[in-house]
């Protein structure tokens, strides 16, 4: 009842000044929406980096051939050969207890066409493991099997959106695909399901995509177009020599991945291959996260700082705009604690507004940045895409917890910064306060 | 208890830039129940310094204050806190409404500060604003009244408490004459009924119609007499209503 009466005084004492009132709940307001804003936002970022990470596979140790710069083999003719070999594949999987199997993967842009239609996609070459390894499903017909391999068959498995756009309104099981730069057909046994992208690996700064993929037996690939590839490229052709793009380890057990991957990077100590140890990645991530969380939650503090102390700014004139009345209440039976509850509520409204409005915008925080992004796509798509891939791909994702906090930090910071004015207030001189001006 | 006040040989200093100002020098005089005094003086004598002290707004340097026996001297702020809200009402020269309320908000502050503030007491206030003639005016708030209207305000506000003691500082020094002869008029009723009212004024005409005109000069008692011509503005014992108690009930 006091306490009811009182807000409806604060209330009442802050609609004097709407504007000043407003401005010093917008202080608030940015604060509280802040926080969750920035924190929702980072755990976006950090879910969606630990997803890509995972996608690789936490077991798994990703070795990959990295083509050197220019300048090193300017003085070679012809194609440079680089990268691992067929025997270090061998070498290794006959040798280092702790890999359960091994992955070799070559691979080559190329075009692709059936009729009219072509694609720009990525020939992988490759054994019945891929599909497991990287998690890939079968959608139709099957995926690579050892017979293939060991029969070096001229068959094929698509990724879902290369058979989209080659056949848009057929079944291409049991057809051919033709591989333009080679003057070469492939049967195509099964198409695979869409598979989102994982984390850049390699050195490579971009997510690795599966949707332009065609995948064919290694053992049929070395056959048919050998280690040596010359691909047209800025109107000339350039050539390379690679045995394998790629060898995807995979360790027995993830508590012996960091051991391997030692052990594997003290074999491959030179440039032109390239470690990359998803499970390193994700404490990364990890790590990277914390700080993210910590690094937006000061940002987020200052911005609350200052708006509490834009609230005790307007209390303290406040206060002194109202002595005369502070002294008209001491008269009339006021005593200090109710004076200071008076201005004490008087903050506790403004902050509790700015907090509540402040959460009510934070939690529209994933609405709106779909939303703008949206807007954007519409209004300006070349511009979007050129944006990193993060700000494309992010999905803020509220954080729980920053609900409570920051509704409670702004309460919080409202009675810190109003108990000093209402103090204040309360320790003014009746008499003197009914005689000020 | 037989004063309402004793005022018993009071100084009060003011530490002013390293001085001291004496704005009272050692006064004394008693107040009976149901008396009217009128406070005179020139300006800076100390009238508004003993009117404060009298309305436990601060505590004398010296001498004992007497407020129905109560030894104010004694007494902490939050107990003097009290002995205003349920035993003072106070009228200012300046009206010193609250402008964000409005006139019955105004009027139900003391209450508010006492605790007491339900369904009755709400009925009440409307009632008090009714007899000092602001019935239709409850929901106005103080800048949209006149000068006479808000003192009215200021008069009901300082009833509400029942309380003992008016105590006026310069009440109708911002009013024109006939606003002030109405409001005189209230105060007149108020005393009929029993309530003890001092105030402080510096015009003859006012000072007229108290019973009794203390006078200050730099600080002292110069004078305390008896109002023989006394000016009645109603037929005697005209009271303001008797739903008023002259105590709470
Ligand atoms: N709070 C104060 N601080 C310093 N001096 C004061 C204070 N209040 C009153 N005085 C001084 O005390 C004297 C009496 O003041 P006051 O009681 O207001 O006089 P009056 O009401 O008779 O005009 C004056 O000289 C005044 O300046
Ligand atoms: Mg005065």
């Amino acid at each position: 009842m006091l306490w009811l009466r009182t807000v409806q005084l604060g209330v009442k004492s802050l609609l004097l000044h709407p504007l000043r009132s407003l401005l010093t709940v917008l202080g608030i307001f940015i604060g509280v929406a802040s926080v969750i804003w920035l924190l929702a936002i980072g755990e976006g970022i950090s879910f969606e980096a630990q997803k890509q990470i995972e996608g690789l596979g936490a077991d798994n140790i990703i070795v990959r051939s990295i083509k050197p710069p220019s300048e090193e083999t300017a003085n070679t003719r012809g194609p440079v050969p680089y990268g691992l070999k067929r025997f270090e594949f061998d070498a290794i999987v006959e040798t280092v207890p702790t890999i359960k199997s091994a992955l070799p993967i070559r691979e080559i842009r190329r075009q692709f066409s059936r009729g009219e239609k072509m694609v720009d996609g990525r020939l992988v070459g490759t054994i019945p493991d891929y599909a497991r390894v990287l998690r890939l499903e079968v959608d139709r017909g099957r995926f690579l099997e050892p017979a293939d391999v060991q029969s070096h068959k001229a068959y094929c498995v698509l990724a879902a959106e290369v058979a989209q756009r080659l056949f848009p309104y057929q079944d291409p099981i049991g057809r051919t695909v033709n591989l333009i730069e080679h003057k070469d057909y492939y049967l195509i046994i099964g198409v695979m399901k869409s598979r989102s992208p994982t984390a850049a690996i390699g050195g490579s700064l971009e997510a690795q995509e599966f949707s332009n993929d065609i995948y064919v037996p290694i053992s049929t690939m070395r056959q048919r177009i050998g280690d040596r590839v010359w691909t047209r490229r800025a109107g000339s052709f350039e050539g390379e020599e690679v045995e394998l793009n790629q060898i995807t380890f995979r360790v027995d057990d993830i508590k012996h991945v960091l051991a391997t991957a030692d052990l594997l990077k003290a074999m491959f100590d030179r440039s032109d291959v390239k470690i990359t140890v998803p499970l390193e990645l994700l404490e990364q991530a990890k790590t990277m996260r914390l700080m993210f969380i910590m690094f937006m939650g000061l940002i987020a503090a200052i911005s609350l700082l200052v708006g509490g102390i834009g609230i005790m700014n307007i209390m303290l004139a406040t206060v002194t705009e109202r002595t005369r009345e502070i002294g008209v209440r001491r008269a009339l039976g006021a005593k200090k604690v109710d004076i200071i509850r008076q201005f004490l509520v008087e903050t506790i409204v403004l902050s509790i507004a700015g907090g509540a409005t402040g959460v009510a915008f934070g939690l529209l925080c994933p609405t709106i940045v779909d939303g703008l992004r949206n807007f954007a796509r519409w209004q300006n798509p070349e511009f979007v895409a050129k944006l990193p891939e993060v700000m494309q791909a992010v999905t803020p994702i509220i954080v729980p917890v920053s609900i409570p906090l920051a509704f409670g930090i702004s309460v919080v910071i409202g009675v810190v910064f109003g108990i000093y004015p209402a103090i204040r207030a309360a320790n003014m001189d009746p008499i003197e306060a009914l005689r000020h001006e | 208890m037989k004063y309402a006040a004793r005022i018993i040989d009071i100084t009060k200093e003011y530490p002013l830039k390293g001085e001291t100002v004496h704005a009272l020098r050692g006064v004394s005089f008693d107040v009976p129940f149901g008396d009217y005094v009128a406070i005179m003086g020139p300006s800076g004598s100390g009238k508004s310094t003993l009117l404060n002290l009298l309305g436990c707004l601060d505590k004398p340097t010296s001498g004992q204050l007497l407020l129905e026996d109560d030894d104010i001297g004694a007494l902490n702020d939050d107990e003097l806190a009290t002995v205003r809200a349920s035993r003072i009402g106070f009228v200012f020269q300046s009206y010193n409404l609250i402008q964000q309320l409005t006139v019955l908000e105004n009027i139900q502050v003391p209450l508010f500060y006492l605790g007491r503030l339900g369904a009755a007491e709400r009925i009440r206030c409307e009632e008090i604003a009714d007899l000092v003639g602001l019935k239709d005016r409850l929901k106005h708030r103080p800048a949209q009244l006149s000068g006479g209207q808000q003192q009215r305000v200021a008069i009901a506000r300082s009833l509400v408490n029942a309380p003992n003691f008016i105590l006026a500082d310069e009440a109708t020094g911002n009013l024109d004459s006939v606003t002030t002869e109405e409001i005189m008029g209230l105060f007149e009723k108020l005393n009929n009924e029993g309530r003890t009212i001092i105030m402080v004024t510096h015009e003859d005409e006012v000072s007229a119609h108290a019973k009794r005109v203390v006078r200050l000069r730099d600080g002292l008692l110069q004078s305390d007499i008896i109002n023989e011509n006394r000016e009645l503005l109603l037929p005697p014992n005209t009271r303001i209503k008797d739903t008023i108690p002259a105590d709470h009930a």
